[in-house]
This record gives structure tokens, C-alpha cells and sequence, in this order.
């Protein structure tokens, strides 16, 4: 146990310094499950990124990952999510910076060479564009593919399917054939699925506000 | 074709080629193309191609519950199963709010040990065989198929053991398994002491392996190594000892580390890794306490079988398990666990419901892979599959 607490001294006094240091860059650090969030701003993510890496008291030194994540109601969709690890402190940070299709984010492969694939890796599913990577390719999806697939809105079956074609004697691309349609089960029970307000409750909410008028009757 | 004859020898230019190792060669691994730019015998750049073996596993996740996510992980890394299966037991259990019982815990520690041996062996073995030896690869396949036999009799598969489950594990360890595990743990120094009397001082495997793909302390933590590949350069880095998880910090073991970072080393770490884990499988045997397997809470884990012949409510338990699946709180995880290659750690985004929102796999394999352009440079060809497997590559997790 007592490990778990020293863990969270030197996170809150990370996370302190985080915010003191880099005022605008950052926007907010938290812990939550014992675990260091930082919103970043996203013109800010190579300076936060370099001064988590060098600074003394942080000492972030080594890049575990990079990912994206989608959220299509948000006016920026795309989340990029990097999680830096501190060996000499045993501490890890997770740098969130937000982004759309066509807002480049700054690539950190001036800062962590490993950031390299990881970028790729972004690009190629979410379709985030880093500005400065030297070899922005896909990485992962075949030669030749269309869209990003990670996407919420790219379908899970995909658009095009490949299969040998014995007359031509090469592999084809076809539009993805079904033998049933594409189901997918929401089992999420009624009971606690759905919003509980009934239609008209949420008159009941409204009326309070104005009071009845005394007297009468 | 005559040769040209205006143009003295002297200007000549000998260009570079590009060579093809893969996607179909027996010392890949798997599925990889490596695109080689080559000078003569000398590599000057390694451009790796990936994706081969794509399966969209992260988006998967996205379309399934919790529960039935579980078997996606057996098949990442289809050599280290159960390692895998823990990240995400811990990941869910994390959002959760639940910690598994202590009997789980030391059984989930066994099996994650098993598993690191089981490991380890394939990759050694094949390793092996990938500069020249033969039979250490006939000899440790049959301790393999003895740990697929542990694998058989506590779950009920050789490989895809769906076996460690948010909560706990699936089910209690047969009797007279621990007996079994016990003898076997027993016999299985004496495997690591002929193997190494295959390998380590062996003449032809060590001019393979001794000085090739150097990296260094820096670079392994630049370039984002974890696992045996970071401790073979030196680094005392070990997520069992510094962010326990489970039960590994009631658990006695050592950490071996590197000098050179070579592939040598990289060997080295692998072997004596095992013989820690022999240690550390005793260890489990022993201490392990009685008591239940799995938490008790029935809006996580379903009832016994005879419960459910007697109970309504049991009933209903089980079908809403087995169709809705439960639902985990909103919210997002980071967690690590130490697999046999490295690193592996679960980010889990969570919306409320039943499926999880985003399921990132962080995968060891994967950036072990993007440092061969920088270890390889300068290299000759015939070094490409002594660091390809000393790395320890498996495609199901590098591709995901």
C-alpha cells in the first residue's frame, strides 16, 4: 500500500507542476483512478511534450503510446491520446490533445524517434494528420485502401471485399456482399437502456417555477 | 548486352537495390515484408510492412460486450494467451471497481508464469533455428505441449483459453493439477540447463548473435523497447516489481538484466527470465490460499450451474450475463501488465453501457518492430533473422 501512496505524491506533485510551468499549453491536469490526465492544447503538444521529457521534477523520458479516439458529436472529433512513462519517478502521464480531419496535429518524432509508427498508426485508422512526420503512410490497412477505419462511422464490414478471381487469374476488390444483412444486437434492456423520463414528464419539472396563485377557490 | 566501352571503369556507379524479405519466408515469423535497401551485402535502410494480418481487433471490441471480447486477446499474441486476457481482466476490473479474490489472483500469477515460459521456449526454440540449430527446437517443443496440457486441463483449450475473466477466472483449477504443475516445475531446470548447454557457449551461435543489433540504454528507452529487449540493454525495468499488479508483490524473484544489448543478450535475459518464473510458479503452488475463484457479485459474474437449477433469480442472472453483459461505469483506464514481450497495457474508454467505447491495445510487438530500421543499418543480410528473432516478433499483436 504504502507504494500506491508514494505514487500519487509524485503524480499530484507532477501534475502541480504541470500546470504551474506551462500556463496556456496546458489546459487542466487531473487524477482520476490514480491516473495523471493533461488536456493539451493542440499548437502546444511539441513544447509540453519536450518539457514532460527534460524536466526535472517529470522526467517522462520514454513514449509507450500513441492512439486515437473518436467522438463524433464533438464539434473536434478525433482525440489523440499519448501515454508518456517516467522510469526514475515511476510515474505515467496521459496527453490528450483534440483534432479533426483537416486540423494537423505536430508530430513528436523530433521528440520520441518511437512516435514514428504510432503517428502512422493514427493516421492510418482515424485519418489525423501530423504535421512535420517524415513518412506519413498507412501503416496497418492494405496497399491501396480507402478511409480510415477506426472511424465510428466507417462500418464494421467494411466497404470492399478481396477474393481470388480464377478466370483473371489475380486477386479482385468487390463491394462487400452479405449472404444475410449485417445485424448487430443492442441488448441493452429497456429497463435502464433507455432515458426513464415518460413523454410529458418533463412538463413536471417545469412546473414549479410558476408558483399557483394564492386564494382562489 | 556489350559492355560500355566510353565511359572508363573508374565511373562506374554501382547503385543500390532493394530486396524482398517476406511476406512469405520461413525466418519472418509470420507475415512480414521487410523491403531491404541494400549496398552489396550491407543494409542501408529496412522499411518494414505490416498489416498482413489486420483483423481490425480494436474495432471488433467495439461491437462486442465485455465478455466476449475476452477471446480477441487470446489471439493477439497467439503464443503468450493468458497475459493478455489478464491486461484486460484488469482493465475492466479497474473501471469497475472490483479486485478478484486472492485464490484468482495467485492462480492468474501461475498461469501468467506458465505462459511467460511457454513463450519464451517458442521463441528461444525458434530463435534457434533461425541461425542454424535444429534441435532445441525438437526438445522444448514437447515442454510446450506439457504447458498446453496445463492450459487443456484448467480451462478446457490447448491455446485459446478465454480463461481469465474480469472478476476472477472462469473456474477453479482441477484436482491434482497443482501436483502436476509441482512436478513439472521440478524437471524443468534441467531443460533450461540442456538448452543452455545447446546454445550458450556454442560456437556457431554466439558468432550469430554476439555484437549484432547493438542497442543501447538510450536508445532502447528512446526508441520505446519494453520487456526483455529493454532489460537486455540494461535497464532494470520490470512492471511486475514497480507497478505490481495481481498478486506479484507478495512473490519473491529477481529481475535479470543485460550488459551489451545485443542479441546475445537478449537470449540471455529470455533464459534466465524463465528460470525466474520456475521460481516464481513454486512460489504460487505454495502460497496459494484456498477460497473462491471469482468475485461475488452476480451483476458480474454468473452463478453456479446448480444454482441456476434451483434459483429464478440465478436464472436471470445468467441470461442477462450471457446476452446484455454487464455495464461498466463511464470512464477511462490505463493499464499495464508485463507479457513475455513486453509491455502490454489495455486503454480502456468506457461509455456506461454494455461495450466498450474504445478499446486501445498497446501492444509490446509493435514498436519492437519500428526499431529494426536503426538496429539493422550497417548490418549484413544474413543478420536480419538474428535480430528479427531475438526481438521475439509475433504478428497476431504487431498487426492486431
Amino acid at each position: 500500500m504504502t507504494q500506491t501512496l508514494t505514487i500519487t505524491d509524485e503524480l499530484r506533485a507532477a501534475a502541480a507542476h504541470i500546470v504551474e510551468a506551462l500556463p496556456g499549453d496546458v489546459m487542466s491536469a487531473d487524477i482520476v483512478r490514480g491516473e495523471l490526465i493533461v488536456q493539451v492544447a493542440r499548437a502546444s503538444i511539441v513544447k509540453v511534450a519536450t518539457y514532460l521529457r527534460d524536466n526535472v521534477i517529470c522526467q517522462f523520458t520514454q513514449l509507450i503510446d500513441i492512439c486515437g479516439v473518436d467522438y463524433p458529436e464533438r464539434a473536434e472529433r478525433f482525440e489523440v491520446v499519448y501515454h508518456l512513462l517516467s522510469m526514475k519517478k515511476n510515474t505515467r502521464v496521459r496527453l490528450k490533445v483534440p483534432a479533426s480531419e483537416d486540423t494537423p496535429v505536430a508530430s513528436l518524432t523530433g521528440v520520441f524517434p518511437c512516435a514514428d509508427w504510432f503517428e502512422r498508426e493514427v493516421w492510418d485508422m482515424y485519418g489525423v494528420y501530423f504535421s512535420g512526420h517524415p513518412d506519413l503512410r498507412r501503416i496497418l490497412t492494405d496497399y491501396g485502401f480507402d478511409g480510415h477505419p477506426q472511424r465510428k462511422d466507417f462500418p464494421l464490414t467494411g466497404y470492399v471485399e478481396m477474393r481470388y478471381d480464377e478466370d483473371q487469374k489475380r486477386v479482385i476488390y468487390e463491394p462487400v456482399k452479405l449472404v444475410q444483412d449485417f445485424r448487430t444486437f443492442d441488448f441493452l434492456s429497456p429497463w435502464e437502456g433507455i432515458q426513464k423520463l415518460l413523454p410529458g414528464d418533463e412538463k413536471a419539472t417545469v412546473a414549479p417555477a410558476t408558483p399557483p396563485k394564492q386564494g382562489g377557490a | 548486352m556489350s559492355p560500355d566501352t566510353t565511359r572508363p571503369t573508374s565511373e562506374i556507379e554501382i547503385e543500390n537495390y532493394t530486396l524482398n524479405f517476406g511476406p512469405q519466408h520461413p525466418a519472418a515469423h509470420g507475415v512480414l515484408r521487410l523491403v531491404l535497401e541494400m549496398d552489396g551485402e550491407v543494409i542501408e535502410r529496412v522499411d518494414p510492412h505490416i498489416g498482413l494480418l489486420h483483423r481490425g481487433t480494436e474495432k471488433l471490441i467495439e461491437y462486442k460486450t465485455y465478455l466476449q471480447a475476452i477471446p480477441y486477446f487470446d489471439r493477439l499474441d497467439y503464443v503468450s494467451p493468458m497475459n493478455q486476457e489478464q491486461a484486460f481482466a484488469l482493465a475492466v476490473e479497474k473501471l469497475l471497481g472490483i479486485q478478484p479474490p486472492p485464490r484468482a489472483q495467485y492462480i492468474r500469477v501461475l498461469f501468467a508464469e506458465l505462459t511467460r515460459i511457454l513463450n519464451h521456449i517458442m521463441n528461444i526454440a525458434s530463435y534457434a533455428m533461425d541461425v542454424g540449430a535444429m534441435t532445441p527446437f525438437l526438445w522444448t517443443f514437447e515442454e510446450r505441449e506439457k504447458l498446453m496440457g496445463f492450459y487443456d486441463d484448467v480451462c478446457g483449450a490447448r491455446m485459446h483459453a478465454n480463461y481469465i475473466r474480469p472478476g476472477g477466472v472462469s473456474m477453479d483449477m482441477p484436482a491434482g493439477l497443482k501436483e502436476r504443475i509441482g512436478d513439472w516445475a521440478d524437471k524443468y531446470p534441467k531443460m533450461i540447463d540442456d538448452l543452455e548447454a545447446l546454445l550458450t557457449d556454442n560456437r556457431i551461435f554466439k558468432q550469430r548473435t554476439v555484437d549484432i543489433g547493438i542497442v543501447s540504454e538510450a536508445e532502447a528507452i528512446a526508441w520505446g523497447f519494453t520487456g526483455p529487449n529493454l532489460r537486455a540493454s540494461g535497464v532494470p525495468w520490470d512492471l511486475r516489481k514497480s507497478q505490481p499488479y495481481d498478486c506479484y508483490d507478495q512473490l519473491e524473484f529477481d529481475v535479470p538484466i543485460g550488459k551489451h544489448g545485443d542479441c546475445y543478450d537478449r537470449y540471455l535475459v529470455r533464459i534466465l527470465e524463465m528460470r525466474e518464473s520456475v521460481k516464481l510458479i513454486k512460489q504460487c503452488l505454495e502460497k496459494m490460499p484456498s477460497g473462491p475463484v471469482r468475485v461475488n457479485d452476480r451483476k458480474i459474474q454468473a452463478p453456479p450451474r446448480g444454482e441456476m437449477k434451483t434459483s429464478m433469480e440465478a436464472l436471470i442472472h445468467h441470461f442477462k450475463l450471457y446476452t446484455e453483459g454487464f455495464k461498466v461505469p463511464a470512464g477511462e483506464c490505463y493499464v499495464v501488465t508485463e507479457a513475455p514481450k513486453g509491455e502490454f497495457a489495455v486503454y480502456l474508454v468506457s461509455d456506461g453501457t454494455n461495450k466498450p467505447y474504445r478499446c486501445r491495445i498497446k501492444a509490446p510487438g509493435f514498436i519492437h518492430l519500428a526499431g529494426m530500421d536503426a538496429m539493422l543499418r550497417g548490418h549484413m543480410l544474413a543478420d536480419v533473422p538474428a535480430v528479427l528473432g531475438s526481438i521475439d516478433i509475433v504478428f497476431g499483436e504487431v498487426d492486431r
